[in-house]
């Protein structure tokens, strides 16, 4: 099967498009959010987007979840259908709008997801090959034992497929979630030479992540070429409230 | 061999079964006794009546039967249906939605039902669902790498209706013709009777050439009620008795 090799700047169009991946707790959203930030301060055209935000599969999605009526078939397809709902509607007409789009997560998240739930990768690789290759992709590898302990810290109610109880790994959620996540992070390493990943060493300090991020962008991409004209924004769906950044550092400060 | 009378019931033996392509995951396909029966066919074909006089016979003559089709998983059925109202989705979302409703059917209610040894009869599959994702222009080989999680039926029926008496059928039933049955979302057309009538000779085409690869039956769906379901009887009697109807290569 051809599979889409190429990034949406090698199929020639004006935008970009910036990945950021990770476990859950390795701070990518946090992040992403501050590269949003400041490109949005140069007065630079961007949008975010969301893994699983989808308005019109959303529903769908929460119903199958809070029922658990999902099975890593239409777990896989389910979050397919809501990345070809944005993909389709946002991200490619955007990037040929010359926007800058940033999105936390794109289809390696699944790709290493889906596989560990047990779904074959020719498979999943396979359904998502109508999507172009982020231009950069980030990816932010935390010791498991970081992120297990970020997200753990405050004992969370885990959610039932976010901890993959469904995959009967222990009948502990913390357990059954920190093999999840070990499982998963060997995943993404072993895609990250493949598919080139820009590794950001997430047990760093949020703001030495962010120098290196924003020294990054700025080098392999030509921002000057993304600025604004005076025209109001499209609005970008609201970060979810469970991604709260806190103190968050002024731009200003953490440049240079 | 006797023929299935009142006090004969038919005990299916078991056929080789197979998924198109990965398949799901930890499924053990030898294990799926049942046997599973697909009709196809546009909207007017006589697919629903067929499937109500077999089911009816199926169950007279000793089989627990399930049926199943397009659009009616618990999962997704009520937010396909709104999408669909709207018209907003892209083709790609469209298609992954649907196939999103094909697994949930397949995995909660066909797999379970052959492994219990049922008969499934299926008011349309994956051929559909890939003939209209054809005719719209997407990529056969994503296609079928989709739909590779898809087990193979015993036997596929098509129901070959001309176009011309579809929208006579069409009109009959409901004096209008349906949106997406008439492939407006294509503009093959503006007026909706000729959009009609070529989408509806395009999905003839997509079915004939998927015929080739799939090797269903097709029915003349033009002959009587009664002719047409004495056909589809004696072909899933056979089925019933082990025999393999559909060529599938």
């Amino acid at each position: 099967m051809l599979m889409q090799r190429k990034t949406f700047a090698e199929m020639g169009f004006p935008g970009r498009l910036i990945a950021v991946e990770g476990l859950d707790g390795s701070g990518k959203s946090t992040q992403i959010y501050l590269l949003k930030r400041w490109l949005e301060l140069q007065g630079l055209k961007v949008y975010f987007s969301e893994w699983n935000s989808s308005e019109l599969v959303k529903a769908a999605t929460s119903k199958g979840k809070k029922r658990e009526l999902l099975t890593p078939t239409t777990f896989s397809l389910i979050h397919a259908t809501d990345f070809a709902d944005r993909y389709e509607r946002h991200l490619v007409p955007l990037v040929r709008a010359g926007y800058i789009v940033l999105c936390d997560r794109y289809i390696f998240t699944a790709f290493a997801r889906d596989v560990v739930r047990g779904c074959p990768p020719e498979w999943v690789r396979g359904i998502y090959n109508f999507a172009a290759l982020p231009d950069l992709t980030f990816f932010f590898k935390a010791d498991l034992e970081v992120s297990l302990q970020r997200i753990l810290e405050g004992r969370p109610q885990l959610k039932y497929f976010e901890a993959g109880m469904d995959l009967r790994l222990a009948s502990d959620s913390y357990e059954s979630f920190r093999i999840f996540q070990g499982r998963m992070l060997e995943q993404y390493l072993a895609m990250s030479t493949e598919f080139r990943f820009l590794v950001i060493d997430a047990n760093q300090v949020v703001e030495q992540q962010q120098a290196v991020v924003r020294e990054l962008v700025a080098n392999k991409i030509q921002l000057e070429n993304f600025r604004r004209a005076e025209q109001p924004t499209p609005k970008s769906p609201p970060t979810s409230s469970k991604r709260t950044v806190t103190a968050v550092p002024r731009p200003e400060n953490v440049l240079k | 061999m006797k023929r299935a009378g009142q006090n004969h019931i038919v005990v299916p033996s078991r056929t080789d079964r197979r998924f198109y392509g990965h398949g799901i995951p930890k499924v053990e396909v030898q294990r799926l006794a049942g046997r599973l029966i697909v009709v196809e066919g546009a909207d007017g074909s006589g697919r629903s009546t067929q499937i109500a006089m077999l089911v009816e016979w199926l169950e007279g003559s000793g089989h627990a039967t399930v049926q199943v089709g397009l659009k009616r998983s618990t999962l997704v059925s009520e937010e396909l249906e709104r999408a669909q109202q709207g018209n907003i989705l892209s083709r790609t979302t469209l298609s992954l939605f649907y196939a999103t409703d094909f697994a949930d059917q397949l995995e909660n209610i066909i797999l379970p039902a052959l492994k219990a040894g049922f008969v499934v009869l299926a008011d349309r599959y994956i051929y559909t669902l890939m003939a209209r994702d054809m005719v719209r222009g997407m990529d056969e080989s994503w296609l079928k790498n989709l739909y590779g999680i898809a087990i193979e039926p015993d036997a596929v029926f098509y129901l070959n209706v001309e176009p011309e008496e579809l929208v006579q059928r069409s009109f009959a039933k409901n004096a209008s013709l349906d949106y997406w049955e008439s492939g407006m979302d294509l503009g093959l057309s503006r007026d909706m009777f000729d959009c009609f009538m070529k989408y509806q000779t395009n999905m003839e085409n997509m079915f004939r050439k998927l015929q080739v690869t799939y090797g269903f039956t097709i029915v003349d769906g033009m002959r009587s009620v009664e002719d047409i379901n004495a056909e589809l009887r004696k072909k899933i009697s056979a089925v019933l008795a082990g025999k393999v109807t559909s060529p599938s290569n």
